[in-house]
């Protein structure tokens, strides 16, 4: 077995504490891990395979230069990377600064995804709950998500009231929750 | 869950960084004092997570990763010293010479330092809030001034049993609940602190897991409250501001 074999059987954990020592073999199998993850997320909200691109290397650089960012003990790698993802995108589709800081960033999701099996189950179930929502739904909570836009702007695009919108969006989000509860 | 319904949506919008400044703020606010609606954020970024998955499919370009390694070998690049012709020519510069690798080391060996404090200092934030937050409890649980309070329910078996510790000048709450009964779809229960004089205050919605346990701890809730009872009601999962059905659960106060 070759290092970028053995290292690629770490796990997201033992990869992020050798990250944290300055190897770069470690920072090259979370890439191949991950990348596409973080550049599916970029390309859909950016829509344009160059600036996703930049998005990919960002998340990517800010995890070497500074692998603290991500605390292992609150979780897997991957539903972190995705949060971190979608929000840089988003401000880079709308050209501000970040919203949060990477730090902040601290979240909690009930199903495992460490694996590539866990998480191609993880996908598969939460496209059949957009599959299932009311079309509405998805629309607002999509609108809000990849596109990035305010509640209030989904309310003047759709001609639907914005307590409405507000609504979708939360239900939207716990709908999916709701999949693994 | 015991999120607080008027923060409700606005923490999804807050996880989706879609509030303005001033909405954000208030937020926060509420967010620094209320460990529920703290809990509730991750949960909700959690679900975002989830939502970004279902994008999963294309792969980057093979010179991404090119890319990515280039940058990160370039940021552990060290200076290297020039040759020279004849040794008494090149006395000044293997003195240079040396003096740029030591410095080289020395820069790398900074930028290593400096890596590791941001990545201990992130720890040390996260473990300062969880050393305050078990502190607080710790000396909730332990405070001689603690009223604590034993509810039993009000039809006997299957003896469900609440435990409530309450300091009331420092506002903090805590509550313990055993064997409660499984609750019909779309309900919660909700503990009520019944003060000496005026309505039951809010103390936080809970739902017990399946062995019918379930602690809610420090709920917000006004300082300084005398407590003449405890009580629990079923209530409406998103929780109510006034009871809406007699409760199931009493236990007399101060």
């Amino acid at each position: 077995m070759s290092s970028a074999e053995l290292k690629g059987a770490l796990s997201d954990f033992s990869l992020v504490t050798a990250i944290r020592s300055g190897d770069e073999s470690a920072m090259a199998a979370l890439y191949d891990r991950y990348s596409s993850l973080v550049y599916s997320i970029a390309l859909r909200v950016l829509g344009d395979t160059g600036t996703a691109e930049d998005v990919l290397q960002e998340v990517f650089m800010q995890l070497w230069r500074n692998p603290g960012l991500f605390d292992s003990s609150r979780g897997n790698v991957a539903p972190w990377l995705a949060v971190i993802s979608r929000n840089r995108a988003i401000d880079n589709l709308r050209r501000r600064k970040p919203e949060t800081d990477i730090d902040d960033v601290v979240l909690s999701v009930e199903p495992e995804m460490a694996a590539d099996a866990e998480r191609a189950v993880v996908i598969q179930k939460v496209r059949g709950a957009l599959e299932g929502m009311p079309s509405s739904q998805r629309v607002a909570l999509e609108m809000a998500y990849f596109e990035g836009l305010t509640h209030t702007e989904i309310a003047a695009k759709t001609g639907e009231p914005l307590g409405t919108v507000k609504t979708r969006i939360r239900s939207g989000l716990l709908a999916l929750r709701k999949v693994f509860a | 869950m015991s999120v607080h319904e008027q923060f409700a949506e606005d923490l999804a919008l807050y996880a989706l960084e879609a509030l303005t400044a001033e909405q954000r703020d208030s937020l926060e606010r509420h967010l620094h004092d209320c460990a529920d609606c703290r809990r509730e954020l991750e949960k909700l970024r959690g679900d975002m997570a989830l939502l970004g998955l279902s994008a999963s499919g294309p792969r980057p370009p093979q010179r991404s990763r090119q890319r990515l390694m280039d940058a990160i070998s370039r940021e552990r690049r060290q200076p290297i010293a020039a040759p020279s012709r004849r040794w008494w020519t090149a006395v000044p510069w293997v003195v240079a010479a040396a003096l740029a690798v030591v410095v080289g080391l020395l820069w790398r060996d900074n930028q290593e330092q400096e890596r590791r404090l941001v990545g201990l200092q992130s720890e040390s934030k996260q473990q300062r809030i969880d050393l305050e937050r078990a502190r607080q409890i710790v000396s909730t649980l332990t405070a001689t001034d603690a009223l604590r309070v034993t509810l039993v329910a009000a039809k006997t078996p299957p003896q469900p049993q609440g435990k409530a510790i309450y300091v009331r000048d420092r506002a903090n709450l805590i509550f313990l609940a055993n064997n409660m009964p499984q609750l019909p779809a779309q309900k919660a229960y909700e503990l009520w602190i019944i003060p000496q004089a005026g309505a039951p205050i809010p103390a936080g919605v809970f739902k017990p897991d399946t062995h019918g346990s379930a602690t809610v701890v420090n709920p917000p809730i006004p300082t300084g409250v005398q407590a003449k009872a405890f009580a629990i009601t079923v209530e409406p999962e998103t929780g109510s501001s006034a009871p809406t059905s007699e409760p199931i659960m009493l236990g007399a106060g101060e």
